[in-house]
């Protein structure tokens, strides 16, 4: 049981003296095996060593200095500056913040119990279901610039679809969707929700399929209702579902950036942190210092659901 | 065009976003790596356009991708290739991308000449010592420009680094026919300005026609308002940071602009200037403050026709003097400063000939140039000319003057806060302006 809380590459790499049954197993493989493998966890590694860590890195450095970009001789140490700006003077930060949460708390009230809903639903043995879960998954598949324009569309002022079925369109009473800084963070919100919710009802469907029928069964015969068969049996069922969206809409909330950007760059009632990293990392407003330490504002945020994450899936798999 | 070309095109490429923000994680770290051979580069070489060689051929970088154009500067390029013999190897690049690759693009291997920006933009780069000075290109085509012409062209140091070509005015555009139709008459004053305000409004009308959810287009009201109150060399200062935004002069440009806020389009934050622009064509609004490419919007010809403008009315100092009039043109960098045939190509660009042939394909142009062919021109064009000519300063445009981190992070939330609810903190810009001019 010691050997193995030891990780699989720890044990092709170690010789291995000791004689359990296990591994008799490592022994088994050949040098070939011993370089592919190598090779085959090598490579991800160093991808992700170049393309993600070391960036990370250069980013909590930046957040410390001021820099123009231009000469590495123009890289001033600016201490916590720039931190103390971002949480101080910069005003879009706490409204973003703000966004952020009220995003988390929208996505986990209304856009996941829908997705739940809409899968519990569809796994009835309904006609044309998959018709049904089509539409639904669709709005997960569409590009950013569709997006754009089919929202565009439905909450335009004048000649918008909503507006028009409130009989407002063209008047002055015409609701505002997008430029109205009160109802612009809902109108994005229900826009995230619509995206939100298919996932969610994907994954929540591959769940329930997986859910053996017989626990159910055991249920009906021990005179539970239907909704006691859903959430005293079948929702604790899929627990590893559940962490998974747990942590999916945790991260969507943080990620959440693409409705907002195509609406006005998240800007006017609709900021959020990662349009605020991009707007200062990107283009022609780069502050290098300014951007990096929000982006390592938005790490820190973001290790949280992660490590929760990754201790529950690999606790569990310890305890095992 | 030029500034439609370049707002569009960032539209365009939100879409790209994913792709280049990850370029962007990445190419930090490569900068890191490409910077330290770099600076040796950069440091090395002779002294900027000291020892020009004669040569037969020059390379030109052009940000200007989009068709028209695009032709227009190889029209500029053939005939400069006809009347010297010396080839020009154009390397056109999407603006967006030209436009964020600067920095990187001046320190790697520029092209000899480039399309850029009068301003700030020019003058950042110009005191970094990545252009050369053309000073002498100036001696030969100084006579040319106008005095506001050189002042724009002009470094940090006094010398000129800049060629203007393309040029557009802001100010007011109104339909001739409605307003002679309704009576109203073209205000000089700012009082005369709001009174004509309220009437419009007496008659249903939005006075003046705004927009402003891309963020960029309340500039244009926030620099004349500062210019015609505080003088054109204060709208430089401030923009460059010599002079503080908690100070009096600058509450007195929000009080001010507070008088005509209620006589803007309410519905500004939610429109794009296209959006504004089919209200003005529509005649549901009076006038529209805005750059000339407002008549791009106007296809059909006999609305076009009717399009007239004034300049932005006096407050309190210089009269009209100044114009914010944005001007594109060429730049010399660093490496080409010891390509004579680049010198050549700049002193072209500064002629008659060199803007006509451009003007020959883009007739939205504005030349810059004294003594081009204003033949082609229409009579909106030929005032527009008119106005810049006899302008006696011209400023660039907020984000062109001011460094740009300043104009989009920092005044487009807080004029959009603004446009809301009449309310700003001064105090609050200067510590934001501190910070963001202390990294440069």
């Amino acid at each position: 049981m010691s050997s193995s809380t030891q990780s699989p590459v720890a044990l092709v790499s170690a010789k291995a003296p000791g004689g359990r049954r296990r591994n008799r197993k490592v022994r088994r493989m050949s040098r070939t095996d011993k370089i592919v493998l190598s090779i085959m966890v090598g490579i991800p590694t160093l991808i992700q060593l170049v393309l993600i860590w070391i960036p990370t890195v250069l980013s909590i450095g930046l957040s410390f200095v001021r820099w123009n970009g231009l000469d590495l001789s123009d890289i001033k140490a600016a201490g916590a500056d720039n931190y103390n700006y971002v949480f101080n003077d910069y005003p879009p930060f706490w409204p973003a913040v703000q966004h952020n949460i009220l995003w988390l708390v929208f996505l986990a009230v209304i856009a996941t119990p829908l997705g739940l809903l809409l899968a519990v639903l569809l796994d009835q043995n309904i006609r044309g279901s998959k018709i049904y879960q089509s539409i639904f998954f669709m709005p997960v598949m569409l590009s950013l610039a569709l997006i754009g324009i089919i929202w565009q569309l439905f909450y335009q002022k004048d000649n918008g679809l909503l507006n028009f079925l409130l009989g407002t369109a063209g008047t002055p009473q015409a609701v505002d969707w997008f430029g109205n800084s009160d109802v612009n963070i809902w109108a994005a919100l229900i826009a995230a929700t619509w995206r939100h919710a298919g996932y969610v009802m994907i994954l929540y469907l591959a769940g329930l399929k997986g859910v053996d029928a017989s626990l159910k069964e055991a249920a009906a015969l021990d005179g539970a209702n239907a909704y006691q068969t859903f959430f005293r049996v079948v929702l604790p069922a899929m627990r590893p579902i559940n962490i998974v969206i747990v942590v999916i809409t945790i991260i969507e909330s943080l990620r959440a950036f693409d409705i907002v950007y195509v609406i006005n760059r998240g800007t006017n009632g609709l900021e959020l942190i990662s349009a605020l990293v991009i707007q200062n990392l990107v283009g022609e407003g780069q502050v290098i210092g300014v951007g990096s330490a929000l982006a390592v504002i938005l790490l820190v945020i973001s290790l949280v659901p992660i490590v929760f994450y990754l201790s529950r899936a690999f606790g569990k798999e310890k305890s095992e | 065009m030029s500034p439609n070309e370049e707002r569009s095109a960032a539209d365009i490429n939100r879409t790209g976003m994913g792709r280049r923000t990850l370029l962007k994680t990445f190419g930090v770290g490569a900068v890191g790596l490409a910077g330290i051979p770099l600076i040796s580069a950069c440091t090395g070489g002779s002294g900027p356009g000291a020892a020009a060689t004669a040569s037969k051929s020059l390379t030109f970088g052009s940000g200007s991708s989009d068709d028209v154009p695009k032709a227009a500067y190889k029209a500029v390029t053939d005939a400069f290739t006809k009347k010297s013999g010396i080839t020009v190897a154009t390397n056109v690049v999407p603006h967006n991308d030209f436009q964020n690759k600067i920095n990187t693009y001046l320190q790697g291997s520029p092209d000899d000449t480039f399309t850029w920006f009068a301003g700030y933009r020019m003058q950042y780069y110009a005191g970094k010592g990545l252009l050369t000075p053309v000073d002498d290109v100036w001696d030969k085509i100084g006579t040319n420009f106008s005095d506001a012409m050189k002042k724009a062209s002009t470094g940090p140091d006094g010398k000129k680094y800049f060629v203007p070509n393309y040029n557009y005015p802001w100010g007011f555009f109104y339909l001739k026919s409605f307003w002679a139709e309704k009576g109203y008459e073209v205000p000089a004053t700012f009082d005369a300005l709001k009174t004509l305000c309220a009437k419009m409004q007496a008659d249903g009308l939005i006075p003046i026609e705004f927009a402003d959810k891309d963020g960029w287009p309340a500039f244009g009201t926030f620099d004349y308002i500062n210019m015609r109150l505080n003088g054109y060399q204060f709208h430089m200062d401030l923009t460059a940071h010599k002079e503080s935004w908690d100070q009096k002069k600058v509450s007195d440009v929000f009080d001010t602009w507070k008088a005509l806020l209620p006589y803007q389009n309410p519905g500004a934050l939610g429109m794009t200037w296209q959006d504004s622009a089919k209200s003005l064509g529509a005649k549901k609004s009076g006038m529209y403050l805005l750059g000339s490419f407002v008549t791009q919007q106007f296809t059909d010809p006999a609305l076009l026709a009717d399009v007239d403008f004034f300049p932005f009315p006096e407050i309190a100092m210089e009269g009209m003097d100044a114009v914010e009039a944005p001007i594109d043109g060429l730049l010399l960098s660093k490496k080409g400063g010891q390509n004579q045939a680049a010198h050549d190509f700049m002193a072209f660009m500064g002629t008659a000939e060199g803007q006509e042939a451009y003007a020959s394909v883009d007739p939205s142009n504005i030349a810059t140039v004294k003594g081009a062919d204003l033949s082609k021109f229409s009579p909106l064009n030929k005032k527009c000319a008119d106005v810049i000519a006899n302008a006696k300063s011209i400023s660039q445009f907020f984000d062109r003057d001011a460094l740009p981190a300043m104009a989009n992070n920092v005044m487009i939330p807080a004029l959009q806060a603004f446009i809301k609810d009449g309310s700003v903190d001064v105090k609050n810009l200067e510590a934001q302006a501190k910070q963001l001019y202390a990294a440069q």
